[in-house]
Formats: C-alpha cells, structure tokens, sequence
C-alpha cells in the first residue's frame, strides 16, 4: 500500500541527520579545533584539588578571640597515578611504618583507583616541610591543606562545642556534604554551621608524570575560590568564664549568668568540663571515647540539661503568683511554729521571728508562709476547684519559660517538667487530689523540675519586673543577623507591680537586717538580691542552689548556680554566684573576700575532700 | 490470506548487527569507566560491566522469544498492553520506590523495573494500532484529540513520579504523526515555540521587542507576499515601537518589565494595524492575533520558569543557555564532561586510559554520560563512528518502515526510531553541553537492565514484523 505522505520520509531523514551532524560538527569542534581542553603529552593528568575554607573565628562579647584557625595537612593519593617508590625514604619522612603504607593504599584502590583518598591525616608541620621537598619522588601522592579549630584559652568547651568530619549517617541526614568534610557537631559549632562553614572551592591543576603540578587547568577557568566562613562573636564573657570554671573546678554542676535586658548569656559553665583540644584532629575520637566513658561525664551539658527540683528557689514564683491572683498581700501574715503540720503531714521549718510576711517568709525561707500560701491559691474558692486552681498555677509558672524548652540557639536543651492538673488526675484519679497533697510544690519540691538555664532565665525575668528575652550565647555574625526570636520581649503573666515585695524579700535575705539565708553573698555596694536553695536529693547529699541578680536597679546580671551534693545552698551556690557578679560588676574581688573565693575555689565535691573547718553562716537553713 | 515463511531469514540481520556492535560498545565502555585494579575481568559479575553483560545476554534471549512470536500478537495486544502499563504508572505511584525524589521504580528481588520505559513502548503499539484502524482525517480536530489523549495518558502519570525526562520523550510522536499526515504547520508551529522560548529565557526587553518585530516581519510578509512593504511596515514599527519604550521606559528601572511590554505591544499593534491595512483587511486580525499570541507565550515561559520549575530544573537549563555558571553545582558536570570529551582529542587516549571519566567526574559516568568516556578513549575517531553508526541505524529502520505492507507497522516503526532518535540527540546533546541535563540514557550503550531490555523488545517487536512483513496482506 502506498500513500500519498510516503515522499516525508525524506524530511524525516533529513530531520534525524541534520542535528547529528551539528552535534558532528560540535564534537569536531570540541575535540580537534578547540585547543583549551587539549592536554599536553607530558601532563596529562587533572587534579582537582578541594580548597577548604577556614571556619570563621569565634570572639567574646570584648573582642577577645575565643577560636581560631591552624594549618593542617592531610597526605592524599590516587592510586591510578601512582608509580614505584623508595617506600623507605617514604615511610622515614612521614613516621610511619610499609605495614601501614600497603594497608592504606590497599584501602584507597578499593575505593577507587582515580578518585583521591585520605592517606594520612593532619602530618605535622615538620614532616611537611620536608615532604615538600620530596613529593616528586613521589607520583600519585598529593598534599591536602586544611584548618583545625585551635583555642587561646581551654574554656567553654560545651558553648564552643566541637567539629568533626562527617560520617555516613550525617551525610545522609546533611545534602551538600560529602566525605571528607567537616561540620560542626556540638554546642554553636553545630547551631551556626551554616554560618560558620563557608563554601567550598576547588582548584583544578594540570600535574605532570613527575607529580609536579604544572599549573593551573586553563588558567583557572574551571577554578572556583573557597569562601571563609562568617566570625561571629558570643555574648559571653570569656574572663567570668574563666572565672566560673576555676570556682567549680572539682565540683558537679553549673552556673548560668545572663544579662536580663537583652536575654545574652555572659557565663554558661558545665562541671566537670574538659579542654577543647582534646575534640581536635587525630587524637579527638580517642579522646572522645576517653570523655564519654567517664563516670562523671564531662561531656554532659548540665547548664542545659540536668534537670533539679528548684527547691526553695521557687518561693519567689509561688509568691508572685499569690501576689497577681490575689490570694495574699504584703501586709498577709502567717504564723510560723518551727513547722507546718496539717493532719499527718508535718514540713519542718526552723525558729524565726513570727508572724512573718513576704519579705520577711522570703527574706529567712519560711516553709510555713508558702505551703500556706501554696495552698490558699489551690483552694481559692474563685477557682471553683482545686483542679482549676491548679491549672492557673501551672500557667503561671510556665509563663516564666519553665516546663518547655527556652529554644535558645543550643542544639541540646531540654525542657524540665511543669506537671499539669491532669498529670494528678491519671496519677490519683480525676478530683482525687487536694491541696495537701500537693504541699511540696510549694516549697519547690516534688514534681517540679527544672534546667540551671531556666533558673537563670527565671531569675532575669523577675530582674526585669516581669518580662524574659530568650537566653542566647550569638551576640553578632559577620554579614548576617542573629535569629529575631532573641530579640523579642516574653512578658510573663505577673503585672510589674507584684514584683517589688519579692525583690525586697530577695534583697533582705541576702542583705537583710537579721536572719538572711543568704548573707554569704552580700558585697558591699553592689545591692545583690537572691534566694537560696537546698534540693533534696534522695540518692545522697544534698544540691545547693542559688539565684541572683544586681544591681536591685537596673540589673546587669542574673545568674543560677547548682553545686551537686554540696548541702546547703548558702554556703556554696550562694558565696559562689557573689563572686561571679562581684567578678563582672567590679572586675576584681576585694581583699575582704579572698577566703572566700580560695574556699569556693578548693571545694572538692568530686573527691569527697571537704576541706574540714567549715564555717557556719548564722542561721544557716536553705 | 497467509504464507508460511521463515521469520530467521526474513530478518534484517544488518539491523541486528549494529544492534549488537552497539550492545558491544556500551558494554566495554562501562568497563574502561568503573575500571578497578581490583576487579580487572570483564566478566566480573561483582561489577557493573558482569552485570551489564548478563543483562545483554538476557536481552538476547528476550529478542528471541519476540522473534518466535506471532506477529498477529502485536496489534492484537496493543491496547490491552496499553491499559496494563497505565495501571503500572498509576501502581508505581504508590508502590514505588523513591529514589531521588522521584517514584519511577519497582523494586523487587534486586531488580529494578521503570513502568516508564514500558509506557513508551505500549504507547507506541496502541497509537499504531488506533492509526491503522482510524477512519477519521488525521487533521481533524477529533481525530488529533484522540491521539493527544492515548499520547498524554501516560504523559500526565510519568509526569507525577516526576520524571520530566521521559514524558518529553513522549513530544517524539509529533514525528510518527508528520509522517501519517499531520499538517507540517504543527510541527513548525512547535519549532518555534521551541525557539520562543529559549530566546524568552535569554533576552532582555529591547531583544524581545527586536524578535517581536521580526516575527511580526515574517508573518507580514508571508501573508501579503510584498517584500518592500513588509520592510516599510516592520522598520516602521521598530523604530516606532524602541521610540517609544526607549524614551518612557528603559531609562527607570522601577517600572515593571510587564508594563514595559505591555507598552511595546500595544505600540506595536498599533502600527502593525495600519500596515496589514495596507495589505489585505481580512489579513489583520490575524496579524493581530498572531503577535499578541507570541508575546503571551514568551511572558508565560517566564512565568512558568520563574515560578514552576524546580530550582535543579531551571539551573539545569540556565547552564545550557549560559547564564550562571557555578563550577561545583550542575555546570560542574558539564565542564568535567566537555572537559572529558574535548581532551580526547582526535584519537583519543587509548583503552582504559581515560583519567577524566574516572576522576572525580559525575556520578552517572556509567548510565547518563557514558558518551564522555567513548569521546575520551576513543576521540573524534570514535565519536564519529559512534553517531554514524547511530544516524546508519535511524535511517536503515526508516528504510524499514517504509517497505511495511500494514499501516500498523509502519507506524509502530516510526514510533520506534523517534523514540530511539530523542534519547540519542537529548543524551548525546547534554553531554556536549547543549541540551539540559535530563537524566535519559543512551539507548543500548548506557548500563542498565531495565531500558535496554526495553528497547530490545520495541526493536524485535518491529523487527518481527519486518521479517513477517509478506505473511499477511492487508
Ligand atoms: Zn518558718
């Protein structure tokens, strides 16, 4: 059968030949005319060689450098361009033994004969040196230049964080990574990676059969520059860090200060801490495994995630909150035995002046005011019940940024616990529970738990009569802007008004007339107002804790500090968390104060040495 | 009526020989590519050239079962065949594998399967069997609906997986259509929106107004047949229509490009009335209509590639046209493929001694850019060789299909050398670096089971037909 379309068979041809013939001509072009992908004879090998960029530097809140860059040299080789070498001489200038050279380059041509592999990683600079003599000796082998983070002083380590080379299982979770690369694993390392990292480059060169690099592929056509990373620089302080970990060396614990105006985190200290070199180069993954088998457990971020029951800490929340609903004034009274005893249940005070108030039930930690005032709120009748009653508590105390994660800008915070109403009605049963049950909540104990960072964001929010900005250790980043949610004012549900009885009880129970729990912190002229805890701590000894902030007026600096198994907290949170602030409002401690600092400096929680005279603050009580 | 013939001599054993020369090709290819000191037999069927040599060896098996097959199958079949791969496409969606964002694979027992290979095949027997048994004009609208329908079918599921790759392989049953009688207009009308929208991409406004002019040119020109007029009108209306834009426009960046297009074409229309006014009157509507027509098409080919092609989608196409150029992102593997191909040289560099194909060079060096290490080893010598045997092919089956006795298979056999034909220039193109990168492979050279197993079917299934083309008489 023949139709009359039978003659487009010759367009058709034409249109299956025509553009083949272009793509004739391209190639012709391409491989014979067009001479810059030509290579020469004698080098005829490209290699493409990774510019690293260096990460940006690290500075504190005064420009003082905090992290910064080291040459490092890792020995590449590709096994397709290898030819036989004097592995003697070799093996004389790198250290290393023919066991470990066969072994490797076994290992690399498994991977691939033309892509490079690591042969030897971070060769010291001295092997360098003389390996760069010699390299031509060797063909195939190529040196690879990198950066290793380096730290003037060996402190905060778990701000700082650490980096390391990527596994397979980062790559998989982290498109653009390849093996090889770094990336920052912990602490701000990992939070500004992005920031930090830069881009990569590479460098295309032509090498010739005597391993010599010829130079650049095309004059560098091909080539793109690595881009450094951005520097950024912390809000910390890095002398009062210093400062705080000296204080806490030979404890478990942490002190977290913040700057109340602006949410900016001057001290955030975990101990036992370790030295930020140690997660360096070739010796981290020893030392890694070193740290992590630690019973003590150094690498643990405790200002971030140790959960405490705040202990009498709390009284200041639970005062507020009577304050705002109503439940009580300044003027309310109650009468305080030496104890708070209601039908079988009996919570142990000591003996102070009585009636007591807010200021002065502040001011000498009385147990009696607040499980009182605890359960006048939960059986406030405007409520309706004491679930309800519960629920407005809980709010209340949420409001203060306890109970969930602060969502600072470190990677691994956890958020506490602020149990709910309907946690009691599973656990007793619904409208099972009275207030009496739930006593303990009003002294700080019980369900509650919190992190030594939400203890200092709480402490800033009554510093700032009412109101947190969520605490950040990223004060700026080259080039970019810090995260707007750390500038953004969280008022808590407490009118400004509530907040100047409980400051003067803070203020007298370190500074008070007489009977302050806390008068181991009181420094002359700086008007420090704080409140003292002693977490009970059923596996041992028990926490001491401590909040403040000064100056009373216009505070610039809210600090929590947690000593574990230390006993009290006035006798060493308290005097601790002084000579912090003292450290940051004054620059230096006074001669009168000495003691004290070499007392807290020699504490010795970990080897159970306590140094045997200890002195007793009158009145002693958490 | 029907003869008894033997099918194994009627076979056009020239075909099956390149067939294999280009199975042979493929196969050393891939081994020179993934070369390992380590695993230095050809036969090592640990490595992706044991494998590819197994898939071969199936692949010929799969050829003889087809060649045993009555031909009366085929058409017979086609639509049912047809319907099974939709129900693949559509099963694959939600049963699929995903592999790199895209739900285009079955997976069992270690193999892998793409519905979307299949789908081209089937679509080709179910369009050549409707052709065949149409009663209808093929430029009739109805007629052309229907074909677009059992064409876009398949189109519209492959482009939910999504694997923009394949469906466009789909736009090469314009060619089987052209040739069964389709009005040559659609496929020139395709050609230039083809160019319309590269140049869409590339140009700024003042081009834009320069190519508008020049269409506007050409269409004048084309329906009044006066050549001096049609200059008149179309400098008229360039000098016009720059005037115009150039004094109001082009000096404030803060006007919109819309506007200042809008402008341009208003102007234009304005002058491009008169002119037509001049030629015929019943000519100027569709002047009108035809200009406003290509600026519409060109503003939406901005459109849809600003806001609806994906970010590896539009940087895959602006290193063809040339706009960015990022070393280490997608150009980066054109540069190591150019740079792979063009120092190659004349002769090449020899078996197995290709550096660039080997050497931190993409990912795909055995599937998608295969051709890289043929240009590199083999040179221009081999490149050469490579496309003629291809373009010897092409045209040996156009031979073929044009001494079918059945319309069935002389449609089927244009299906089949449009689809082969696409995926060598697309392939081919991208390596060179003048086609975006789509990731479809070089039919027969490329590893990989799946489609080679499929394009020996569609081959042998014409091929059969070929041999027993004198047994039925239709
Ligand atoms: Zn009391």
């Amino acid at each position: 059968m023949t139709d009359r379309f039978s003659d487009r068979k010759f367009i058709i041809g034409g249109m299956i030949v025509l553009p083949m013939l272009f793509f004739l001509a391209r190639l012709f072009f391409l491989q014979v005319i067009d001479p810059s992908y030509k290579l020469s004879a004698d080098s005829n090998v490209l290699r493409n060689v990774t510019q690293y960029p260096s990460r940006g530097l690290i500075y504190d809140r005064n420009g003082e450098l905090l992290v910064f860059n080291e040459p490092a040299y890792d020995l590449m080789v590709v096994p397709g361009q290898l030819a036989p070498f004097d592995t003697a001489e070799f093996c004389s200038v790198l250290d290393i033994t023919k066991e470990y050279v066969d072994e490797e380059i076994r290992k690399a041509r498994e991977y691939s004969m033309f892509r490079s592999s690591v042969f030897l990683k971070q060769i010291s600079s001295r092997n360098y040196a003389v390996l760069q003599e010699k390299l031509h000796r060797f063909p195939g082998f190529y040196v690879q230049s990198r950066t290793l983070r380096k730290y003037p002083r060996d402190i905060a380590a778990h701000i700082l964080g650490y980096v390391g080379e990527v596994d397979n299982r980062i790559i998989a979770d982290n498109p653009g990574y390849i093996s090889g690369d770094y990336i920052g694993i912990t602490g701000i390392e990992r939070t500004y990676e992005k920031e930090l990292r830069g881009d990569k480059g590479v460098n295309i060169f032509l090498v010739d059969v005597h391993n010599r690099i010829m130079g650049p592929y095309q004059e560098g056509r091909f080539n793109k520059s690595a881009t450094v990373g951005s520097d950024v620089t912390l809000s910390l302080d890095a002398a009062l860090q210093e400062y705080g970990e000296k204080l806490m060396q030979n404890k478990i614990g942490s002190i977290v200060a913040i700057e109340p105006s602006t949410g900016e985190i001057l001290s955030l200290v975990s101990a036992p801490t370790y030295n930020p070199d140690l997660l360096v180069g070739r010796v981290r993954s020893r030392n890694y495994r070193k740290l992590a088998s630690d019973t003590l457990n150094p690498l643990f971020n405790r200002a971030l995630m140790a959960h405490y029951p705040p202990g009498s800490i709390f009284k200041v929340v639970n005062g507020l909150i009577a304050l705002q609903e109503g439940i009580v004034n300044e003027r309310t009274t109650y009468s305080c035995p030496g104890h708070y005893t209601a039908g079988r249940l009996t919570v142990r005070c000591r003996h102070h002046f009585s009636p007591v108030a807010m200021q002065g039930a502040l001011q000498v930690s009385c147990n009696s005011y607040f499980a009182h005032n605890f359960r006048a709120i939960l059986d406030h009748p405007k409520y309706g019940s004491v679930t309800n009653g519960f629920n407005v508590w809980s709010d209340h105390v949420r409001s203060f940024g306890l109970g969930e994660r602060l969502e600072t800008d470190f990677p691994n915070e956890l958020r506490g616990n602020v149990p709910l109403a309907s946690y009691f009605d599973r656990f007793y049963g619904e409208n099972r529970w009275r207030s009496l049950q739930m006593v303990s909540l009003g002294i700080g104990q019980g369900e509650l738990s919190v992190t030594p960072i939400q203890m200092a964001n709480m402490t800033a929010a009554i510093a700032n009569r009412g109101y947190y900005i969520t605490p950040h250790i990223m004060k700026s980043i080259e080039n970019s802007e810090i995260d707007p949610a750390f500038k953004k004012i969280n008022q808590t549900s407490i009118d400004s008004v509530w907040f100047e009885p409980v400051i003067e009880g803070m203020y007298r129970a370190v500074n008070g007339p007489d009977g302050g729990t806390a008068r181991m912190a009181q420094v002359n002229g700086l008007d420090i107002c704080g409140k003292t805890g002693t977490v009970q701590n059923p596996h041992g000894e028990n926490h001491s804790a401590f909040i403040a902030f000064a100056p009373r007026e216009n505070p610039r600096i809210a600090i929590a500090v947690y000593v574990e198994n230390a006993g009290y907290g006035s006798t060493w949170a308290a005097p601790i968390a002084s000579l912090m602030i003292e450290k940051y409002l004054a620059g230096e401690i006074s001669a009168s104060r000495r003691w004290l600092e070499q007392r807290m400096m020699d504490g010795d929680f970990i080897n159970r040495a306590r140094p045997v005279n200890t002195v007793t603050a009158a009145g002693e009580q958490d | 009526m029907s003869r008894k013939i033997n099918i194994w001599a009627n076979l056009d054993w020239i075909s099956v020989l390149v067939y294999l020369i280009l199975l042979m090709t493929g196969w050393i290819s891939i081994y020179s590519a993934v070369y390992n000191d380590a695993h230095q037999s050809i036969f090592d069927t640990s490595q992706l050239y044991g494998k590819q040599l197994i898939w071969i060896v199936a692949a010929l098996f799969i050829a003889a079962i087809v060649m045993m097959t009555d031909s009366r199958f085929f058409p017979f079949f086609s639509y049912f065949f047809y319907a099974f791969t939709l129900l693949m496409l559509v099963a694959v969606l939600f049963f699929g594998t995903e592999i790199s964002g895209q739900k285009a694979w079955f997976q069992f027992a270690g193999m892998q399967m793409q519905p979307a290979e299949f789908a081209k095949m089937a679509t080709a027997l179910a369009l050549a069997q409707y052709l065949s048994n149409s009663k209808q004009k093929i430029n009739d609208p109805r007629e052309l609906l229907n074909i677009a329908v059992l064409v876009f079918l398949p189109v519209l599921l492959i482009m939910l997986q999504p694997d923009a790759g394949s469906a466009i392989v789909f736009l090469s049953f314009m060619l089987v259509l052209f040739r069964e009688g389709m009005s040559g207009y659609v496929l020139f009308f395709m050609f230039v929106l083809l160019i319309l929208s590269v140049l869409a991409l590339l140009m700024t406004e003042v081009n834009m107004i320069l190519l508008l002019v020049l269409l506007a040119f050409i269409s004048h020109l084309v329906l009044g047949r006066n050549i001096k007029l049609s200059l008149k009108a179309g400098l008229l209306f360039l000098l016009i229509s720059l005037t115009v834009v150039g004094v109001f426009f082009l000096r404030s960046p803060h006007i919109q490009l819309e506007i200042k297009l809008l402008v341009a074409a208003l102007t234009s229309c304005f002058i491009l009335f008169f002119a037509a006014l001049k030629i015929r009157k019943k000519y100027a509507p569709l002047l009108l209509g035809l200009l406003a027509a290509a600026l519409v098409y060109t503003y939406s080919v901005d459109y849809v590639f600003e806001n609806l092609l994906m970010p590896h989608q539009k940087s895959r196409i602006n290193i063809v046209l040339g706009v960015d150029d990022d070393p280490l992102g997608q150009s980066y593997n054109i540069n190591q493929s150019k740079i792979a191909i063009g120092s190659g040289g004349l002769t090449g560099k020899g078996f197995l001694q290709g550096t660039q194909t080997k050497f931190n060079f993409v990912p795909e060096q055995s599937t998608d850019f295969i051709f890289c290490t043929i240009g590199e080893e083999w040179g221009f010598a081999g490149s050469f060789v490579i496309l003629s045997l291809f373009i010897f092919f092409l045209l040996r089956l156009v031979y073929l299909a044009e001494r079918q006795r059945s319309a069935f298979a002389r449609i089927y056999g244009y299906s089949l050398i449009s689809i082969l034909f696409t995926h060598i220039v697309i392939n081919i193109g991208m390596t060179i670096g003048l086609v975006p990168v789509i990731g479809i492979p070089l039919p027969f050279i490329s590893y990989g089971g799946s489609a080679m197993w499929s394009y020996t079917i569609m081959l042998f299934i014409f091929l059969r037909l070929d041999a027993g083309r004198t047994e039925f008489l239709k």
